[in-house]
């Protein structure tokens, strides 16, 4: 891996404010075309809310910004998102098809009924490429809410490439998975961010599943940020200091790295009362 | 009674198709609440002495004009917004309840508002319906696929830039007309006849967008018809009939999926694989 590839994501000296206080601020960072990044982080550390800022639906206040190039928000379709959600409602009677073809076409004036001729057969063939890529053959046609969570959410990928992003930002996209699923999926991204040349910056809660496909890991805790190559930030020392809690990063005997020691501890609290939250917005 | 078939069929065609939005959007409280709310602007007008079918579309979409601007904020926004709707509307229905006890001698109309009437239904008024109708259509073809995609993903419509609140506010306000505009063949308390049912039945039949949308519009039209022609050979009124028929539609519907879905294994059923 080189340093020589263009940056997709650039923040320097960034900050973000939400309802009067500072979130996160005087970050620095950088993703070049192609990564595989992951944000860390406890519950409530912005995480989220750096992705909004990377989409431009927050402004940054402090220090410059850049995404492709351009300023947050100007990069249109070369950005992909993959929004944090819970899952559809499952009497939703939309097909898995429909989903992806949103993310094609879903912000054009016009009826959702798709229309006849050749941009339309085009369409057609981009949304089917897709939900082969992902694998979601078997399951495309079916309505979206009675898909399982790894199938909602591989199709939910499919909709985020269908415009051929050169950036995907995914937030949690493997959260309410079971391991099976979030290996697999944690696989897919992998696969598609090597094959298809698309860096992907993703949020995750817990980073053993992803931790040997990244290229770079951003940990967001107690109002700051660290960044750079796994094996850099990955350690006890750092990540101990961060969280404020002892945590061991222990190597397994096949080279691979485990964390231990519940880094995602001091966000117990935040967890529960948005859980809370949820449910509640849910009755 | 041929003015009540026309209206009948422009009723249908918005209904049904206003309600397809609805029903995927998860907002028939609010389709709840502007028809309840019909009801006092229409015995409103009446007091006034001006047409009941004006009573309605002032107070339907203006009803959907406050919904839309009740404050959303944070996480708690659904439950937040229905307890405010729903005060609303029980505040509206207190007020057609005092109408009709200042208009005396009533009764005969009462009974026409809530459950709908095909009884002298004058050119100006098909004509107000249809004007109304190709209007919200027309405004619906343009918005329906932004639409679309801001009812089931929010989030990422937001990022496309998709103006997902100003949408919110376009489609209650279209919802309110819809409203006004079934209460008028219905009767306030049973728009939902013509607004969820044919919409929820047609969901059922098939998850494809571009076959539900013209099979909402198609159940609605033959259950107005029917409706009105029964109603037309009894003393009964209309709404009750065109009700029954789309209830009894959608428990077939639904029967049939519950067949379907038990002699093929795979959950969706063979109707979704089709397409
Ligand atoms: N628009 C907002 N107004 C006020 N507070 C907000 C807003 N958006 C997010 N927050 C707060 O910012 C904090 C971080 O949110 P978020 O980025 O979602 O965290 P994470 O994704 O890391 O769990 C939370 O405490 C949340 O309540
Ligand atoms: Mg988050």
């Amino acid at each position: 891996m080189t340093d020589e590839r263009p940056a997709v994501i650039e923040l320097s000296d960034a900050a973000v404010r939400v309802g009067g206080r500072t979130l996160w601020g005087g970050v620095d960072l950088t993703v070049r075309h192609g990564e595989f990044a992951a944000v860390l982080g406890p519950n409530g550390a912005g995480k989220s809310t750096l992705l909004k800022v990377l989409l431009g639906l927050l402004p940054s206040a402090t220090g410059r910004v850049r995404v492709l190039d351009a300023a947050p928000g100007h990069a249109g379709r070369r950005v992909g998102y993959l929004p944090q959600r819970r899952s559809f409602d499952p009497g939703l009677r939309i097909r898995g098809t429909d989903i992806v073809r949103l993310g094609l076409d879903g912000h054009r004036w016009g009826l959702p009924l798709p229309g006849r001729g050749g941009r339309n057969a085009a369409a057609g063939t981009r949304v089917a490429e897709l939900i082969e890529l992902v694998g979601a053959s078997a399951y495309a046609n079916r309505p979206i809410g009675q898909c399982s969570g790894g199938e909602q959410q591989r199709l939910l990928i499919a909709q985020a490439l269908v415009q051929r992003p050169e950036l995907l930002l995914l937030d949690e996209p493997l959260d309410s998975l079971d391991l099976p699923n979030q290996s697999a999926i944690a696989t897919l991204i992998g696969r598609i961010c090597r094959e298809q040349e698309v860096a992907v910056m993703m949020v995750a809660h817990d980073v053993n599943p992803i931790l040997h496909h990244l290229d770079r890991v951003i940990y967001l805790a107690g109002g700051k940020a660290v960044s750079g190559p796994p094996g850099d930030v990955i350690t006890s020392d750092t990540l101990s200091v961060l969280y404020g809690t002892r945590v061991d990063v222990l190597r397994a005997s096949d080279g691979r790295m485990v964390v231990v020691g519940d880094p995602a501890a001091p966000a117990v609290h935040a967890d529960a009362s948005e859980r809370g939250g949820m449910h509640h917005s849910a009755a | 009674m041929v003015n009540a078939f026309r209206a009948g069929t422009i009723v249908a065609v918005m209904a049904a198709t206003i309600g397809w939005f609805m029903v995927l959007r998860r907002q028939t409280f609010a389709g709840h609440t502007l028809s309840v709310v019909g009801f006092p602007g229409a015995s409103g007008a009446t007091l006034l002495g001006i047409s009941a079918g004006l009573g309605y579309f002032v107070f339907c979409v203006g009803a959907a004009l406050v919904i839309a601007a009740l404050p959303r904020a944070g996480q708690h926004r659904q439950s937040e917004e229905s307890a405010l709707t729903g005060t609303l509307q029980a505040f509206l229905l207190a007020c057609g309840y005092l109408f009709v006890a200042l208009y005396k001698g009533f009764l005969n109309g009462v009974n026409a508002l809530l459950f709908g009437s095909f009884l002298g239904i004058t050119n100006s008024q098909v004509t107000l319906l249809f004007v109304v109708a190709i209007a919200a259509l027309a405004g619906l073809a343009v918005i329906g696929r932004p639409l679309l995609f801001a009812s089931i993903d929010p989030h990422f419509a937001a990022a496309r830039r998709v103006p997902v609140r100003l949408l919110s506010v376009l489609f209650l306000i279209l919802l309110g007309a819809a409203t006004a505009e079934a209460a008028q063949i219905t009767g306030a308390l049973l728009v939902f006849a013509l607004l969820v049912l044919p919409a929820a039945t047609a969901q059922a039949i098939t998850a494809r967008p571009a076959a539900s949308l013209p099979l909402a519009v198609a159940i609605a039209l033959v259950v107005t018809w029917l409706g009105l022609l029964t109603a037309y050979y009894s003393p009964y009124p209309v709404g009750f009939y065109v009700s029954t028929f789309a209830f009894g539609t959608y428990c077939l519907v639904r029967f049939g999926r519950q067949l379907l879905d038990l002699t093929d294994c795979r959950p969706g059923g063979l109707l979704e694989e089709a397409g």
